[in-house]
């Protein structure tokens, strides 16, 4: 599944980024395969959204969060 | 002979490099460019001892050392040229304790490059505050280099580093992520290319020279694809490796960690502040409250500053010699000076509260919940901060667009920004609604002249996204388009701090505005009172009879100096030009008075009153009322051939617009100019507001008149 379908409280392992000219950038912020991350907030409209990484919390577009593929821990 | 040693300030955004260049310098720092090149540097000095001192360089923050935005290109090229005279002898790096693991990647990166360096880990509390601690002896050890625990923000463990400054044996340097998995013939064509021994160096300037397609791109170019190298995947290699090297070395160091993650009192205030539904109002709240501060805390300062200009040219008019310098200091220079400076307690509290904004991380907030309503119109979440920032000054706002990273969305929130109303309109728009609403009238517990004003602000909003959307037609776009930004935590605002920011921005609008003011304020008191052949005498001919004739009743005299001040200035070079380019404002209903405040504040909007206070301080000549409200004498002014008030609503609404759109600022054009590296752009920026202010002024002239 990707970032997008997370729901709010719900944790997750990040697997890979499959947009490659975002993963650079996706990846120096810290959001890198292997972390865990948690969705916190949604803007109003919905879109962008802000997730919670170990250390750090950063927010991207939907469109970009569809490249993102995690896996969600139970 | 004094020894001075350079020093750069890098780390990560929001890590606190700010607080730590203001706890190291003080007000002792400027803001100027590189020799030779259009990029900024801020530098402060500190003494270290007797005879050392340091020239510490504060740099952008960036995320590595591959630049994808404008001002971390600034970083980088800083760091990458050796040969420079601006390369640091020393890199203090600083690091977010409560982020190490992403601070330590460009840590390892700058140290790579072989530059002498020492680690500063900063907000240890709010580290701790997340439940994390580290044993730093054994983090000094894995890491090999010098760690110092500081907290910028309340200034500790600063002297700490001024003396390891001093220190030689702490020059160690450390090499993290090694290239054995590089072809070796490759690298040496590359540092052959480059002209760099350090291997690191020579390949992270060759993959960021073969992007940005800057010098000796095209010989790299050659070398890459010989050796079918691939940059992209390399970077993505290297920064995993070196994710991996840290993490090893972080865990090992992590004395205490709940490795849990959870939600954080950040997130408890985010909850409200970026509300879905509620969000957005609260921010508009919040700009509203900044209004009415203007307005309700300013006026005792306002009459304070207008008292002291009272005083002053009181004094100069009574102590020195009557004549010429005497009246051009009074008449021209402290009339031009106090109509802005009075303002000054207005701007002082709108930047205070831009900078408390920024200080405590809100302004990262407002970008997250705009940035779907900026995307249709070709602008980015980033693009907020510059525009509410342009409220304050446009200058340091285009400035602030250096952290957009896609070309097409930076320059048009470049070309956009200056339609946001700036604290230079500020003095024209209360002059203005000063003359259409009583200073005391109230809707409900609001003040009116906030509320106008607000009105203004949102208009001048309102124009920028209009003009936004058109500008995305006609400008090209090939790069990618994203909106990755970090929302920081939370942070109390640090008094010493703001009172730093404060004293940089208004000082460089009190400087800024007054060299402008003065200038303009000789020129035009000249103007104003000389005129072609003996016109001016031939006026006082006309009139001296009258005023000098004891026997007529008082107010027949009054009344004749008035005509006679008002038929002077009509005489004059002022006069005459004002009626040159009158013809084609008449349209927008302004008369050649207003005309000769348009001329003069093509430099600066601030200008207008000023130019305003000058003319009719000049019609007042010899009067005890030098300083008495030049709204008072714009309202009561009758116009001569229409015989109503010169100032009818139509006007003042007309050229209230006019100075919302119209771009009237050289330090504007300056920064353009340089932020775009291009003549192109202020050219058409100046001819598109003026087009538009000039039409908006029209219709509005048309519609209540």
């Amino acid at each position: 599944m990707n970032l997008t379908e997370l729901k709010f409280g719900q944790k997750a392992i990040i697997e890979s980024v499959t947009d490659e000219a975002l993963s650079l950038k996706l990846f120096e912020m810290g959001l890198l395969p292997g972390e865990t991350i948690m969705l916190e907030n949604v803007a109003p409209f919905g879109d962008p959204i802000a997730v919670l990484l170990s250390e750090s919390k950063i927010c991207l577009r939907l469109k970009d969060a569809a490249s993102v593929q995690i896996k969600p821990i139970n | 002979m004094e020894k001075e040693i350079t020093v750069a300030l890098v780390g990560n955004p929001n890590c606190g490099k700010t607080s730590l260049f203001n706890a190291l310098t003080g007000l002792n720092h400027k803001v100027s460019n590189f020799a030779g090149t259009t990029v900024e540097k801020k530098t402060g000095e500190t003494r270290l001892s007797a005879g050392v001192k340091a020239q510490i360089i504060d740099l952008p923050g960036t995320y590595s050392l591959y630049p994808k935005s404008a001002d971390e290109l600034v970083t980088y090229e800083i760091l990458r040229n050796k040969a420079e005279s601006n390369y640091p002898d020393l890199v203090i790096f600083i690091a977010d304790a409560s982020n190490l693991k992403r601070n330590l990647l460009l840590y390892s990166q700058v140290a790579d490059l072989g530059v002498p360096i020492i680690l500063c880990l900063n907000m240890m509390d709010v580290a701790e505050r997340k439940g994390i601690r580290y044993d730093l002896k054994l983090l000094e050890k894995e890491l090999g280099v010098p760690i110092f625990s500081i907290n910028a923000r309340k200034q500790e463990g600063i002297d700490n580093i001024k003396s390891a400054l001093l220190n030689d044996k702490l020059r160690l340097t450390a090499q993290y992520y090694n290239l054995d998995h590089v072809n070796a013939q490759m690298l040496d064509e590359v540092c052959k290319a480059t002209d760099k021994r350090n291997k690191y160096a020579a390949l992270q300037f060759a993959i960021n020279a073969s992007s940005l397609l800057s010098e000796k791109a095209h010989r790299i170019i050659q070398i890459f694809e010989k050796y079918s190298f691939d940059t992209r995947k390399f970077q993505e290699e290297e920064i995993l490796a070196r994710y991996q090297i840290i993490d090893g070395t972080v865990r090992n160091a992590r004395l205490k960690n709940t490795g849990q993650l959870k939600n954080s009192l950040t997130h408890k205030i985010d909850e409200i502040l970026t509300h879905r539904y509620w969000g957005i109002a609260i921010f508009l709240v919040l700009l509203l409250l900044v209004f009415q501060a203007m307005f309700s805390w300013s006026s005792y300062p306002m009459d304070f500053v207008e008292y002291i200009f009272g005083l002053l040219s009181n004094y100069i008019e009574t102590q020195m010699p009557k004549g010429i310098l005497n009246d051009l200091l009074v008449q021209g220079i402290l009339a031009g000076l106090s109509g802005v400076m009075i303002f000054l307690p207005q701007i002082i509290i709108l930047f205070l509260f831009i900078a408390i904004l920024e200080d405590i991380g809100y302004m990262a907030r407002v970008g997250f919940m705009m940035d779907r309503i900026m995307r249709p119109f070709g602008m980015n979440g980033k693009s907020i901060v510059p525009l509410i920032s342009g409220m304050a000054c446009a200058v340091p706002s285009i400035m602030a667009s250096r952290n957009i990273e896609n070309k097409k969305e930076r320059l048009i929130t470049i070309l956009v920004t200056p339609l946001m109303s700036c604290s230079a309109r500020l003095p024209v728009y209360t002059l203005l609604i000063g003359m259409l609403i009583p200073d005391t009238a109230k809707w409900g517990p609001f003040n009116v002249h906030g509320l106008v004003l607000m009105v203004m602000y949102l208009i001048g909003f309102a124009a920028a996204i209009l003009s936004d959307w058109i500008f995305k037609f006609f400008i090209k776009q090939k790069q990618k388009n994203y909106f990755i930004m970090e929302l920081p935590s939370y942070k109390m605002p640090v008094f010493s701090n703001l009172m730093i920011t404060l004293y940089e921005k208004t000082g460089a609008f009190v400087w800024g505005a007054g060299k402008i003011i003065v200038a303009v304020s000789v020129v035009l008191w000249v103007l104003a009172s000389t005129g072609p052949q003996d016109n001016i005498a031939k006026v006082e001919r006309k009139f001296l009879p009258t005023i000098s004739n004891d026997t007529l009743p008082k107010y027949i005299r009054e009344e004749a100096k008035l005509q006679m001040n008002a038929q002077k200035l009509e005489a004059s070079y002022a006069g005459e030009f004002g009626k040159m380019i009158e013809p084609t404002i008449r349209p927008l209903g302004f008369d050649w008075k207003i005309g000769i405040a348009l001329l003069t504040s093509l430099a600066a909007r601030e200008v207008f009153v000023g130019t305003m206070s000058t003319i009719y301080s000049v019609n007042d000549e010899g009067g005890e009322e030098t300083f008495s409200n030049i709204k008072t004498k714009m309202q009561a002014e009758i116009n001569s051939q229409t015989g109503k008030p010169s100032y009818s609503l139509a006007t003042i609404l007309s050229l209230m617009i006019f100075y919302a759109f119209a771009l009237q600022c050289m330090s504007t054009i300056a920064v353009v100019k340089k932020e775009t590296h291009s003549n192109k752009w202020p050219i058409i920026q100046f001819l598109y507001m003026t087009v538009l202010a000039y039409a908006s002024s029209f219709f509005v002239f048309t519609i209540f008149s």
